[in-house]
């Protein structure tokens, strides 16, 4: 499953999203998590809130910062089990759940921005 | 801090044929102050012990011969001094993740059969890069960092992915296969990428980072190999959404023959 064809792709996604994870969720934790709660910063209201996420933009945004960084941990996973645990011989079955993760958390960020 | 008149070298000892496993013998040596560890195992090797084997040519940190594992370090013998150590004991033992062939000669054939498949000399459609071409210091300044290597591998010897997986190509390697893909006068970029880009080559890089961290001579071969995943998803996302334009793909690189 591990090969010269897949490799790139998988790589790529964990790069983009170590980056979109280093970058971005940082800024949405220092606000989200921290300014806000303790009144650095005014805190919005819940119908302000929903019209921003109502946006496209923001739409587009948050399933980036979603999706991304869960590939990113995929990939860092799966090596971790591979070498970690020595467990290369269950390639298939690592490769399988790690990136089934990914893709399933994918699948329901999607769902929750399209639905909301 | 008063330098001590002598130090202990706690010093691993193997034979294959003879030893079950490699055991430790100490030796008291002598402490200079501009004396580095190479010196004070040339000092065993005279003076003690003359069946003590080891590894070493130059003394300049140019050869890359003499690399240990000094107090569980990888470290060029000629480039680490005693006084570093205190009181000591200082603990020499051969680099990790090769064989030994005795005391602290390690086995490196596999390396250098790595080393030749990655292609580590001038492609060009010329000939084979012999003739002169122009480069600009700007050029040169692209690949100089990763030119450094002298192959002592201590760089191997800190990869745990090394040790792992022993079929992995390596950080040196894959460092100089990475400095003639950056030199404007080389054309084998492709060429090596067919070569390198599977799970043994640049993917098998985790990112450790021990390689550079352990490097001597400031390569960076993480830095290299990360650079090198960039070409090489580049090139592979290219082949996955145009599998038709990558068939009979030329060498993109020119060089300017003078």
């Amino acid at each position: 499953m591990v090969n010269k064809e897949t490799e790139p792709i998988f790589w790529s996604l964990f790069s983009a999203g170590g980056v979109v994870a280093g970058l971005f969720l940082p800024i949405e934790l220092l606000i989200f998590g921290i300014a806000i709660p303790l009144e650095w910063m005014h805190q919005p209201s819940y119908p302000a809130l929903l019209a921003l996420v109502h946006s496209p933009i923001t739409r587009i945004y948050l399933f980036v910062l979603c999706s991304l960084p869960l590939f990113h941990f995929a990939h860092r996973f799966r090596y971790t089990l591979y070498d970690g645990l020595q467990i290369k011989h269950l390639n298939e079955v690592v490769f399988a759940c790690c990136y089934g993760i990914a893709i399933l958390g994918t699948v329901t960020a999607g769902y929750l921005l399209l639905t909301m | 801090m008063s330098i001590p008149k002598t130090i202990t070298l706690e010093v691993s000892r193997y034979s294959p044929e003879r030893d079950p496993q490699p055991y430790f013998q100490s030796y008291e040596v002598p402490v200079k102050k501009e004396w580095v560890i190479l010196d004070a195992l040339n000092y065993i090797k005279d003076q003690i012990d003359g069946t003590l084997t080891f590894r070493w040519s130059c003394r300049m940190g140019i050869c890359g011969s003499c690399g240990y594992t000094i107090n569980n370090e990888p470290k060029l013998g000629c480039a680490t001094f005693l006084t570093q150590y205190g009181r000591g004991p200082i603990r020499i033992e051969p680099l990790r993740n090769f064989p030994v062939v005795r005391d602290l000669v390690v086995e490196i054939g596999e390396f250098l059969e790595k080393l030749k498949k990655v292609k580590p000399w001038l492609i060009h459609e010329d000939g084979n890069g012999t003739g002169e071409y122009l480069q600009t210091p700007s050029q040169l300044e692209e690949f100089r960092q990763h030119s450094m290597c002298i192959n002592c591998l201590l760089c191997y010897s800190a990869c745990p992915i090394s040790g792992l997986d022993p079929i992995f190509v390596g950080p040196a390697a894959l460092a100089l296969a990475h400095r003639y893909n950056k030199d404007s006068r080389d054309q084998g970029a492709d060429e090596r990428m067919a070569i390198l880009s599977h799970p043994e080559g640049i993917w098998g890089c985790t990112f450790v980072g021990e390689c550079t961290r352990v490097c001597p001579k400031h390569v960076d071969p993480a830095g290299a190999i990360q650079q090198y995943k960039i070409a090489g998803a580049i090139d592979g996302l290219k082949q996955f959404l145009m599998p038709w334009g990558q068939k009979g793909k030329q060498p993109k690189r020119e060089a300017q023959k003078s």
